[in-house]
């Protein structure tokens, strides 16, 4: 490749056409500020230590590359390795970029964190470090998911976090994300607004990337320190895509395959999915011009997926751009392919993955009988599945 | 001269009324609109629905999902615009999120609005920043392109949403979302001295919590007109269905009394 993809976006928050900004007013000041920020202390020493002090004390990082024998040995293809994000502490690679964020909020002098979750396990995050720091936090949820993460609900009040039910359109990320929006352009002067993937507007992607990107980077360096070599294919799912980018980045100008999966829910025919790359089309949506599932009129179309985590009808602009520009494949597995994907993970490797990690390993059935026996696959398992047990046992009980 | 400026000339306060389109129902928009310019309202500006509307507070979150429910499209907006335009000249503003107009496309949408004599456009998410090639389309049909200006913006940052705005400049009178609220006047009155000072080309509106004649009075001093939309969606919401109209005149004549005496 002639020019370097991984240089992006450019300094108005443009990867390509998609990115950007497209927000209202109130917010251009505060995320003009974010940016300035950020790129100061992106190169600021004190600021470096303090996130590294957090991530491999506090999160846990380095998190292992887990060679998985018995899923390699059942298919006895090409040698699958997962990326452990699961064992984070709080249970998912979101509180990588948590950390990141509220260093920032605190750099900046704002005393209320608000954040949106989807699955809980960014709310949990957010909520986590933000007791740590000692800041008030608040999280906003859609109902529907408050109802299937149940658990993530308790753990965020306990964490002293006040979480706020969102009523509004179909009750999930979508509408979480929109009320954290309303709060943010009500309460700006003191509240910093975590978000929790690569979405938004700019510098929000560029910045949720940054913090994820450790995910890659010891991927690397693991993969070379055990096998000599770099991996020839990369799995993530996306949703918003902030653990898939954060593996992908640091590859994308090797020679390495990269497949996104996203959520088919009961099958893109269905129109009852969340795969807004596989399906979608360029539009704005929370700030940003990306893939988006709409109607022939640009009214967003609500997304279905068995994993909230998931359930999202948009993505992030910078994978917009991959897309575009067939950097990275993505590709699409169903909620019941998903789900027992994440059954065979637990009875033979005794993981339990999140019903969003359990996409990308639902992929490999089409993708491994396809690699020679000397590849080497990385799947990135980004959180784990406590939280999904309701979901898991309702369906293990139906089958 | 642009249609608020020609307002201005007379010494004239602005009133403009938001409506969203299809709201209470798809029949009512147009007598509505029809009545409203005849009840004193100078401006009136026709909300598009949309699904995830950030910039919106509850009252006009629900008129939209009301109007959506009504079969409300971008298309079906342009068309009750063009009625509209056949039985009123009252100056026609449409305000609407980005992603509906993208969908539609630029180039068509602002042909639709030139052909139907729409005077100016208002898209709340669209940053200055992502604005250039919207504004250099709307400036070749002569369709005036209209910003927000908030508390939060800066002054020198004032002045680029003055120069890139060719009918008024909509100043957001707090920092939040629209929705009516108590004590409105005397939080916006510093922002707007600060904006009279830095806006030189444009005639400034103040818009978002407005929700009585008082503040309309005290801030009509302070710029050179009132948005008034989600106290105006809140009486119309309570209306009977068949007082809908009555109960929207009745609701703008204090107001625009309140402005006459503010000149």
């Amino acid at each position: 490749m002639n020019f370097k993809i991984n240089t992006l976006p450019d300094d108005q928050g443009h990867f390509g056409k998609y990115g950007g900004r497209f927000v209202p007013e109130t917010l251009m000041p505060a995320l003009n500020d974010l940016e300035h920020a950020y790129m100061k202390l992106k190169h600021d020493s004190t600021f470096q230590r303090e996130l590294q002090e957090l991530l491999r004390d506090y999160a846990g990082r380095p998190t292992p590359l887990y060679f998985a024998k018995r899923l390699s040995e059942k298919y006895d293809k090409a040698k699958i390795y997962l990326k452990r994000e699961d064992l984070c502490h709080t249970g998912a690679h979101k509180i990588n970029n948590t950390i990141g964020q509220i260093l920032l909020a605190k750099h900046l002098g704002k005393t209320r964190i608000i954040a949106e979750t989807g699955a809980g396990q960014h709310g949990v995050a957010t909520a986590t470090v933000a007791a740590k720091m000692g800041l008030k936090c608040i999280v906003y949820m859609g109902t529907e998911d408050m109802e299937r993460q149940a658990i993530n609900v308790k753990r965020m009040e306990l964490l002293g976090a006040e979480v706020r039910p969102v009523n509004a359109g179909t009750g999930t990320l979508k509408d979480a994300i929109n009320e954290a929006l309303r709060d943010w352009v009500t309460n700006v002067h003191d509240t910093f607004y975590v978000i929790g993937s690569v979405v938004g507007p700019h510098p929000y992607p560029m910045i949720v990337r940054d913090f994820q990107s450790v995910i890659g980077k010891e991927t690397r360096q693991q993969i070379l320190e055990r096998e000599k070599r770099l991996p020839n294919y990369l799995v993530a799912c996306v949703g918003g895509g902030s653990n898939s980018l954060g593996l992908f980045y640091e590859f994308l100008n090797d020679d390495v395959k990269m497949i996104g999966v996203e959520a088919a829910g009961f099958g893109i025919s269905t129109g009852k999915h969340a795969a807004t790359l596989s399906a979608g089309s360029p539009g704005v949506l929370h700030g940003s011009y990306s893939y988006v599932l709409q109607d022939d009129d640009g009214q967003i179309t609500p997304a279905h997926s068995v994993s909230a985590g998931l359930d999202y009808p948009g993505v992030g602009p910078e994978h917009s751009y991959l897309k575009d520009t067939g950097r990275v494949q993505y590709v699409s597995v169903t909620d019941d392919e998903a789900l027992n994907a994440g059954l065979e993970l637990t009875r033979i490797e005794g993981i339990l993955p999140a019903l969003e990690s359990a996409h990308a390993l639902a992929y490999l059935k089409q993708l491994m009988p396809k690699t020679p026996n000397d590849e080497i696959v990385v799947v990135n398992l980004s959180g784990r599945g406590e939280k999904d047990l309701t979901t898991i046992m309702k369906s293990v009980d139906k089958h | 001269m642009s249609f608020v400026q020609n307002l201005k000339c007379n010494n004239h306060k602005a009133l403009s009324l938001f409506v969203t389109v299809g709201y209470p129902t798809l029949e009512t928009t147009i007598p509505l609109v029809v009545e409203l310019a005849s009840a004193g309202a100078d401006i009136i500006e026709l909300g598009i629905p949309f699904s995830d509307p950030i910039a919106d507070g509850p009252t006009i979150q629900i008129s939209s999902e009301t109007a959506l429910r009504n079969g409300v499209t971008l298309k079906k907006t342009l068309d009750i615009a063009e009625e509209i335009r056949k039985q009123s000249q009252v100056p026609l503003v449409l305000m609407g999120y980005a992603n509906p107009i993208y969908a539609f496309g630029l180039s068509r949408f602002l042909d639709r609005c030139t052909n139907i004599g729409i005077d100016g456009v208002i898209i709340p998410d669209l940053a200055l920043e992502e604005s250039d090639e919207y504004r250099r389309l709307a400036q070749e049909r002569n369709i005036s392109t209209i910003f927000l200006a908030a508390p939060t913006t800066p002054d020198e940052r004032l002045k680029q949403l003055d120069d890139a705005s060719t009918g008024f400049l909509y100043c957001v009178s707090i920092t939040g979302v629209t929705g009516e609220r108590k004590g409105i006047a005397d939080q916006a009155e510093e922002f707007l001295y600060r904006a009279r000072k830095c806006v030189k080309k444009n005639p400034l509106l103040v818009g978002f919590g407005i929700s009585t004649p008082e503040d309309a009075k005290h801030l009509g001093k302070l710029s050179d007109g009132v948005i008034i939309g989600s106290a105006f969606i809140k009486a119309l919401r309570n209306a009977s269905k068949a007082h809908v109209i009555e109960r929207a005149v009745e609701f703008v004549k204090p107001f625009r009394l309140a402005l006459d005496s503010a000149e």
